[in-house]
């Protein structure tokens, strides 16, 4: 056993004349969660397509478990459990029933969970008996990555686990991520928000267009990214011109008006930047406090924002 | 291990049609009210030469197992697109197991379709000449056009984008058996329909049917109808598996 639970190197994936993947590398340690990040059509599924064995790649090597997915499929299988990008649950049948399916369908291995315990852990227990196309979205997810671990799992994929979901869904997913991981479980995760890989990744790989265009912890992703700053707009080119003096670290943008001043958006920033306005005779037409999102991460990181070419 | 897969695969197969009204009506009752309406209805405008109920049973036969397509084709589907087959997949789920299911599970369906449907023709007076080996003969038969159109059917249903597209798809084999001697002569349709209607596979399938009800079919029918059903059965499996291999 390596200590990487998933190595790819070099995983390229094309349909037809469209290439999807070019050239991915990626080393995910055990035990840890990792965050494919990226908008619609960066990849992030074809990546955990192919890393599940559900596709074949076109070139390159990724090892999972330490057993190669082409070569040695069903060792691979045999160790991972996968909650795709839609909840993949049966809708005609009840709970329970789904969980019953999944445990028959089981392998006879070790560490079996009972139905009950699943049930009980998610919070589905009320809602057994009931046939799962009454159950809410939140609820599917939950019931969907139950049965995925199903077998005990030892590396989990999670394609777009909250996409769709509610806060309050969203928060308990997270949860249950988290504690998987202090099982001891190596989670790959993709998401297309900033927000949940910051939240639960070790390390997250930012994916546009097929490429890894960073990788790193979340710190050092959000190094390379513009942070929290206040956006000011102004009436006239010379109230932007004198404003700009007077904030040196800012960013200006002529054709719009605006500056951009670094700051965390806390209170006391805020304060002290309204000061300076107020004691230089400023006035701003327009204010905003801009959080960074994906948008920026790829304006940042690529040059062009996320919607480029997503189809 | 595979063999307790595929009943695992089954026994969720038919649990979802028992849960699914819309297919129990439309695999079992409809050709029942097909059966009322042709012979109450349009039976007595049809001139065939024999009782009418004699004539169409065979047809409605035919007829009951296409009825079941569309509800075995939308299944299939919604299995592919909403990643359950992929669950089954990484899960190491055979595409045996997966496909045998809804195979077996649409067999299934037929057998009780026509059973029912060969007793509401007794009770309407269908009198059928036929002996116990012709009535193996027969069960044979259908047994070999429902394997048949279910492999082409799941076929169908993994390679179609969408569920409802998939339904869409069977269209055609539910509307095949008009366009056959299922239920009026083929020399007494219009030119076009009536060639079509001599040389598509279901008139020697039915002919073969009502040939076995009548005492013995013509052999001609019967290699043409075992011809063109292990023709489609063969096509179908190919299709399927090789549409399930490759679709993630």
């Amino acid at each position: 056993m390596t200590s990487s639970a998933i190595e790819v190197a070099g995983l390229r994936k094309a349909f037809g004349d469209k290439i999807v993947l070019d050239g991915i590398d990626l080393d995910v340690p055990a035990g840890t969660i990792f965050s494919l990040l990226g908008p619609n059509g960066a990849g992030k599924t074809t990546t955990v397509n192919v890393l599940t064995t559900l596709m074949r790649a076109d070139g390159g090597t990724a090892r999972v478990a330490g057993h190669d997915v082409t070569a040695q499929a069903k060792a691979v299988r045999a160790r991972i459990g996968v909650t795709g990008q839609f909840a993949a649950v049966d809708e005609l049948l009840t709970g329970r029933e789904n969980l019953q399916l999944m445990m028959d369908l089981n392998r006879a291995g070790s560490g079996r969970r009972t139905v009950a315990e699943l049930l009980e852990r998610f919070d589905l227990t009320g809602a057994a008996q009931k046939s799962v196309s009454t159950y809410s979205g939140g609820m599917r997810r939950k019931l969907d990555l139950a049965m995925t671990l199903i077998g005990d799992p030892r590396i989990i994929f999670l394609d777009e686990p909250t996409t769709g979901l509610d806060p309050r869904s969203r928060r308990t997913m997270w949860d249950i991520i988290r504690e998987l991981v202090s099982g001891g479980v190596t989670i790959f995760l993709t998401t297309q928000y900033l927000e949940e890989a910051d939240q639960l990744a070790d390390r997250i790989a930012v994916l546009d267009q097929g490429r890894l265009v960073a990788q790193g912890t979340p710190g050092e992703l959000k190094r390379q990214i513009p942070g929290t700053h206040v956006r000011l707009r102004f009436a006239s080119a010379t109230d932007l011109d004198a404003a700009a003096r007077v904030f040196a670290d800012s960013t200006r943008d002529d054709d719009g008006l605006t500056l951009r001043v670094p700051g965390d958006g806390g209170t006391t920033t805020l304060r002290a930047l309204l000061d300076r306005l107020d004691e230089n005779a400023l006035r701003a037409e327009e204010f905003s406090v801009h959080t960074p999102d994906l948008d920026d991460v790829f304006l940042a990181l690529t040059g062009h924002a996320t919607e480029v070419d997503a189809k | 291990m595979t063999k307790s897969h595929a009943v695992v695969m089954l026994r969720r197969n038919l649990k979802h049609i028992a849960r699914n009204p819309v297919s129990v009506f439309n695999a079992v009752l409809m050709p029942i009210v097909m059966m009322l309406m042709f012979v109450y209805v349009f039976g007595d405008a049809f001139n065939v030469g024999v009782d009418y109920i004699d004539y169409a049973t065979p047809g409605l036969m035919l007829l009951a197992v296409c009825y079941g397509l569309g509800a075995v084709a939308t299944s299939v589907n919604s299995d592919m697109t909403k990643g359950i087959i992929n669950r089954f997949k990484v899960m190491d789920v055979s595409r045996g197991a997966v496909l045998t299911g809804h195979v077996v599970a649409s067999v299934l369906t037929n057998v009780i379709a026509i059973a029912a449907l060969t007793g509401v023709a007794f009770l309407l007076g269908f009198d059928p000449a036929a002996s116990f080996t012709d009535w193996l003969g027969l069960a044979g038969m259908v047994l070999l056009l429902s394997v048949a159109a279910a492999w082409f059917t799941v076929a169908l249903g993994l390679a179609a984008k969408s569920p409802e597209t998939a339904g869409m798809a069977a269209v055609p084999l539910v509307m095949l058996p008009f366009f056959s001697s299922a239920i009026v002569p083929a020399d007494l349709m219009g030119p076009g329909v009536r060639q079509f209607a001599e040389y598509q596979p279901f008139t020697p399938i039915i002919e073969t049917l009502r040939g076995f009800l009548n005492g013995a079919p013509a052999t001609g029918d019967l290699i043409a109808a075992v011809a063109w059903c292990a023709g489609i059965a063969l096509v179908g499996y190919l299709w399927a598996s090789s549409t399930f291999t490759k679709r993630a």
